[in-house]
């Protein structure tokens, strides 16, 4: 692309390191921004150096926050007693949106991955054991995905936290809405049976 | 692959193996009997609606029809025959099969079938979900599971000087694959003593069938021996550490103090 002058390309590499971003996409997206006004792109520049600049872990909960301690941890009024461990940041929006819980979270940042290597010492593991040590934490909701390294991990909490006398509970597995009972695995199925309720 | 027009084929095979492709599709690595190892696309398969879903978990053992692509199969329509639950549920349990699938994984390649291989992964599946003592379990695999992929260890007599071992310590090279007796043992640099136990027991385990192996009662040092011998011997062909090793290690130090735990 020797025709192509120097930023446009630099650009285009960038632009095509991205996940699920193409050279034809990246191409696009980088004549777009050539186009646009000069208000346009400095904007979009300035939100990726703040991404990186401003945010940090919360020191509490590991979530991604602006300040030390993330809105969710300085909130007086969400219960402090319970803490609902997730893997990943992301995993925190869907909890919000269903209005459900009014508990702090906790992020590990990963789940325990004997294929890949990752241990638990990768993890915010010993950090929120450190958190139940004052006492004042009745339960750990474990909210890792239902499949085999996020049974692995929550398997492996249950055991660490288990012999601390606080209750441990597991995110219910069952039928998704809108699924279809002949395609449903044995282990979701088994699992939906094992908990069904009276309604 | 057995190379005939039709564009689906059914096998049934293992899931070893999978990783996230794309926002929704996970690419698979199965362990199949007809065609050894296989690498196929479940589209999809990370909805939570989707009909692929939880049958394509690694160790599950499922039906699958599978569609020819240009490079990689894409898996069209999947059914559970054995999902391992009594696997699944145990924190120890599952860090067996994981390993074992690790060392499937990493010795076999592409489209190459080892039937025998395929049943032994199958069994010892089904007894990782039954037995109380997991470590015979993996040794019995192990030594098998190096016979299939032609490196079944020497253990009758010296590899060096062939004469038959005599019932003494004797020492087992990871390069010469197999046993050295003491003369023979000075030249090899890399050797560890074996025990006259030890050796009797891989000799029985590589020609006797699982029910009879199992029936050994096995001592907590001589079960260290014999895991350090035949994991010695798997690293050294691999030439790399593997990562569930690692992993199946914390497990013994940190949560489990008497072998497994169960629900």
């Amino acid at each position: 692309m020797t025709f192509v002058a120097e930023p446009v390309t630099r650009l285009i590499e960038e632009f095509n390191k991205l996940p699920g971003i193409g050279p034809k996409s990246a191409q696009r997206l980088a004549y777009y921004l050539l186009r646009s006004s000069d208000e346009e792109a400095r904007a979009l520049a300035e939100a990726i150096c703040a991404l990186k600049e401003k945010t940090r872990l919360c020191s509490v909960c590991f979530n991604i926050t602006d300040r030390d301690t993330c809105v969710v941890c300085q909130d007086s009024e969400r219960d402090h007693s319970k803490i609902c461990v997730v893997e990943r940041p992301s995993d925190i929006l869907p909890l919000e949106r269903t209005g459900k819980y009014n508990g702090t979270y906790h992020v590990l940042h990963g789940t325990i991955s004997p294929a890949r290597g990752i241990g638990s010492e990768e993890l915010k593991i010993k950090e929120l054991l450190s958190r139940l040590q004052d006492g004042s934490v009745t339960e750990v909701i474990v909210a890792t995905n239902p499949n085999l390294e996020g049974e692995t991990t929550a398997m492996y909490l249950r055991r660490l936290i288990g012999p601390l006398g606080i209750r441990v509970s597991r995110l219910a597995r069952g039928l998704p809405f809108g699924a279809e009972l002949e395609y449903a695995d044995d282990m979701t199925l088994s699992e939906a049976l094992e908990g069904r309720q009276e309604f | 692959m057995d190379g005939g027009a039709t564009r689906t084929y059914q096998t049934q095979a293992i899931i070893i193996k999978q990783i996230k492709l794309g926002e929704t599709d996970k690419l698979l690595t199965l362990y199949s009997p007809k065609f050894g190892k296989l690498k196929a696309v479940a589209k999809g398969a990370c909805r939570p609606g989707s009909k692929l879903g939880g049958n394509v978990e690694p160790l599950t053992h499922s039906l699958l029809m599978l569609a020819r692509g240009r490079n990689l199969g894409i898996i069209t329509q999947s059914q559970i025959i054995d999902g391992f639950l009594a696997l699944k549920r145990d924190l120890w349990r599952m860090a067996c099969g994981l390993y074992v699938l690790e060392l499937i994984d990493s010795f076999t390649v592409e489209n190459n079938e080892n039937r025998p291989l395929f049943d032994l992964l199958l069994a010892t599946l089904h007894r990782l979900c039954q037995a109380d003592d997991s470590e015979i379990v993996l040794r019995y695999f192990e030594l098998n599971f190096l016979h299939y992929l032609g490196y079944r260890p020497q253990l009758r007599q010296c590899v060096c000087c062939n004469l038959p071992l005599r019932p003494v310590v004797n020492f087992f090279s990871p390069s010469e694959g197999g046993v050295l007796c003491s003369s023979c043992s000075r030249k090899e640099l890399i050797s560890q003593p074996i025990s006259v136990d030890a050796l009797k027991i891989l000799r029985l385990w590589q020609n006797c069938d699982y029910a009879t192996a199992e029936r050994v009662r096995v001592k907590s040092e001589l079960s260290l021996e014999l895991k350090q011998l035949l994991q010695g011997y798997i690293r050294y062909l691999a030439q790399r550490e593997f990562k569930s090793v690692a992993w199946l290690e914390e497990l013994r130090k940190t949560v489990i103090d008497s072998g497994g735990e169960t629900e």
